[in-house]
């Protein structure tokens, strides 16, 4: 399938998943919430231009934004990640080689433990900016602290499950496309 | 000149990134101290066509709690009849004049519609109702937004033909609320913790509160009717350093099932706001 299309499709798929399915999960405690919805960006191919990713993702968290009825505080987070992933993904990976031969980041195309590096970096990052903010405008120190340990664990775990449920295959890209 | 572009050119990820958060941070600050979300009525007009297919399909699965929570309203409203009490005397006849004004200066003080919920959140710190009710079927800010159980919001968003309700789970919702036994007022908030739980702050410690007394809506709320239910006490906190207490309320409502509300709209909520609001200068 084509890459552009591809991601129209997760963009939508990856909104309504947060919206009307995780958005709706009882919350089992305050610290604990469900986030999975930035994954789409960590899931954007390799090739793609930095500063149309950082659009991508701003109106990606906007979008969200407006089912929450809190525009920009996912929006904020979002572009914060986008911006520090190809700095990132140039630290995991070998020059020259796996940019070339795989279209976008999975765990077939850089390996268990980049990729684990990889989402938990970005995963903590997001928290920690979103959390921030929440609690500049409400909360206290412990608000802050337990939400972003919490809300970290429960998107990684859910991340590695999704992962090992669907696994995307590691397409090479080739000059046909 | 050329310097500059030059720096531009080298740095235009940095700017751009920063730009975007700089207006994002700015969409945020704006919609919290205003309560209205940027560009607000055309998003989410698009918004709620989402949710209102989604909420029509989620309907089917709690028709029975429903239809239940109905026929409870519509007993408690059939007592309150007036056929069900007669006089003694069948020369004093009671009418109750529901007219606007009528010759004895009575006036009507609140109008109350149904609206459908098509929008809900309870798990985020900042929780919001979109009601499929909008200003062409009279909604206004400030209205009063009460389910069958209780009390449940204000109306802080109108568009043409849906509004958006700040819930009592918000972390910036204040309701005047009293105990029902002894009229002892106090702030309704949320800390956050948990959708079943709410506070009532500000009540002084001469109240004699027990676990279990409710909690209903003050005389003194512009937005909401006096009387609502809101909860019950599940726990009482004495502060020591000062005179009053912190209740832990239970609601009344299930944030989780809400399906229909009513708006209550205070007739005279523009008069008694702008009385409020008005500081006499030359005070001293």
């Amino acid at each position: 399938m084509n890459s552009l299309l591809k991601n129209i499709i997760r963009f939508a798929l990856f909104l309504l998943l947060q919206i009307v399915v995780l958005n709706e999960v009882p919350p089992v405690h305050r610290f604990i919430i469900p986030y999975l919805y930035f994954l789409y960006i960590l899931w954007l191919p390799f090739s793609i231009n930095r500063f149309t990713l950082l659009i991508v993702a701003f109106f990606f968290g906007l979008s969200l934004d407006y089912f929450t009825g809190t525009t920009g505080l996912h929006a904020a987070p979002c572009v914060l990640i986008a911006y520090i992933r190809p700095y990132l993904l140039n630290l995991l990976l070998p020059q020259e080689t796996i940019e070339q031969s795989y279209a976008e980041p999975g765990v077939n195309s850089m390996g268990w433990a980049p990729y684990a590096v990889y989402v938990g970096f970005l995963t903590f990052v997001h928290h920690f900016y979103l959390v921030l903010i929440e609690w500049l405008q409400f909360g206290d120190f412990v608000y802050f602290l337990g939400k972003v340990v919490g809300t970290t664990l429960v998107s990684f775990m859910m991340i590695v499950l999704s992962e090992l449920l669907f696994l995307r295959k590691g397409k090479y890209r080739t000059n046909a496309a | 000149m050329k310097n500059i572009f030059d720096f531009i050119r080298k740095h235009f990820t940095l700017l751009s990134f920063l730009l975007l958060q700089i207006a994002s941070i700015y969409m945020l600050t704006q919609a919290s101290t205003s309560h209205q979300t940027f560009f607000s009525s055309k998003m989410n007009d698009a918004s709620s066509k989402i949710n209102e297919r989604y909420y029509n399909m989620r309907g089917y699965f709690f028709l029975r709690e429903t239809n239940e929570k109905l026929a409870q309203e519509n007993a408690r409203l059939l007592n309150l009849l007036g056929s069900n009490i007669s006089a003694p005397d069948s020369s004093i006849r009671i009418v109750t004049d529901s007219v606007y004004k009528d010759s004895l200066n009575k006036y009507r003080k609140y109008n109350w519609l149904p609206a459908k919920v098509i929008g809900n959140t309870v798990s985020l710190q900042t929780n919001f109702l979109t009601l499929e009710r909008g200003s062409l079927q009279g909604v206004k800010k400030g209205m009063a937004a009460i389910s069958p159980e209780g009390i449940a919001g204000v109306v802080v968003e109108v568009s043409e033909n849906t509004s958006k309700v700040m819930s009592l789970l918000h972390r910036n919702s204040r309701v005047s609320a009293m105990l029902k036994k002894d009229n002892n007022a106090g702030s309704i908030e949320w800390d956050g913790a948990s959708p079943y739980y709410l506070l009532l702050r500000n009540v002084s410690k001469g109240a004699k509160v027990v676990k279990g007394d409710t909690v209903v809506t003050s005389t003194y709320s512009a937005n909401f009717p006096p009387y609502q239910v809101v909860g019950r006490v599940a726990e009482i906190e004495a502060d020591p350093s000062s005179n009053f207490y912190t209740l832990k309320i239970k609601t009344a409502v299930n944030f989780f099932t809400v399906q229909y509300v009513y708006l209550v709209e205070n007739l005279r909520y523009q008069e008694q706001f702008e009385l409020e609001n008005n500081n006499p200068k030359n005070r001293e």
